[in-house]
């Protein structure tokens, strides 16, 4: 499998890994406190819609001449992917609290438990709300990944097959414990993510403008190890910054 | 009225979400690249250093605005 290949089925596998955990967490709520019916009905309404929103722009995005569908997924790629980055620099240095799904989850819980009971056709309403909205929302998000990750790179039956197998991974591991996946290095994971989009974001965007990366697609590891090192180096800038402005006050204290 | 501007935000969040000034560099940055290729100049350095500029920028608005 080639570089390019071998990143495709790897993004796409983490970056719907990190959605998929995070769906669960919302369905294990609802089904939890309001019935398995209902939290299942939204998940698969969720499904349904989302498979129809795949079926409609997959076929669409395949007529696009190359350069000018790389260019524009490259410019989404970039701006959505520095979006993940920011948030995953400012968690790693210490601004911005890691992501916990424990605590989501139980968030979650008692919003479920305290409100009301209204019943249509069997199916209680906030549960069926709850997981639609949970999965569809984090669903957008892998389909936005698999159809501009896989139209870009030739291949969205590859960008697909790296979903799939986070979906079965994660379901599996959910029907199994069915608790959310709190060990599941989730803040790391979404660093890798914004890391993922971020790169290929940079190398289509150039490719689209029309310029020629040296290498071709090998460059690819080269913008991979440049944004990795940005990165660090931020946390690093960051992570000084704030110590530096912390211990006056512990000495204060 | 109220339902399109909810869809127009939601789509907002989704792409364009806290830092607006993010989406308007990276345009400008592809923009400079793709004036830059027409050139004899390469122009493939120009995207990933500015992609640089633009993450410490945003990571001090977010920092300064918390």
């Amino acid at each position: 499998m080639s570089t390019g290949n071998t990143f495709l089925v790897l993004s796409a596998f983490l970056a719907s890994g990190v959605e998929f955990v995070e769906a669960l967490t919302i369905v294990l709520a609802a089904g939890l406190a309001r019935g398995w019916r209902s939290s299942l009905a939204g998940l698969g309404a969720a499904t349904v819609v989302l498979a129809v929103i795949v079926a409609a722009l997959g076929p669409a995005l395949t007529v696009i001449p190359l350069q000018g569908l790389r260019l524009v997924v490259g410019g989404l790629l970039l701006v959505f992917g520095l979006q993940w980055l920011r948030k995953a620099i400012l968690r790693a240095s210490g601004y911005k609290a890691l992501h916990d799904e424990d605590a989501i989850f139980a968030r979650e819980l008692a919003d479920a438990r305290g409100a009301a009971h209204l019943e249509r056709g069997g199916v209680d309403w906030y549960g069926f709300t709850l997981a639609f909205k949970g999965v569809l929302l984090e669903g957008l998000e892998v389909v936005f990944i698999v159809l501009t990750f896989g139209s870009a790179q030739g291949s969205i039956t590859l960008a697909a097959v790296g979903a799939v197998a986070a979906l079965v991974l994660v379901a599996g591991v959910g029907v199994a414990v069915r608790a959310p996946l709190a060990r599941v290095p989730e803040n790391w994971m979404k660093f890798a993510v914004g890391v993922m989009l971020t790169t290929f974001g940079i190398f289509w965007s150039v490719e689209g403008a029309g310029a020629d990366w040296p290498g071709s697609d090998a460059s690819l590891l080269g913008v991979l190890g440049f944004v990795v090192l940005s990165s660090v180096l931020c946390v690093r800038l960051l992570q000084r910054e704030r110590n530096s402005l912390v211990r006056p006050i512990e000495v204060e204290a | 009225m109220s339902r399109l501007a909810a869809f127009g935000r939601f789509w907002w969040d989704f792409v364009i979400g806290d830092d607006w000034l993010v989406a308007v560099l990276v345009v400008a940055g592809i923009g400079a690249t793709a004036a830059l290729a027409t050139t004899s100049v390469a122009a493939w350095w120009l995207l990933p250093l500015a992609v640089l500029g633009v993450l410490w920028l945003s990571l001090r608005r977010a920092i300064r605005s918390a």
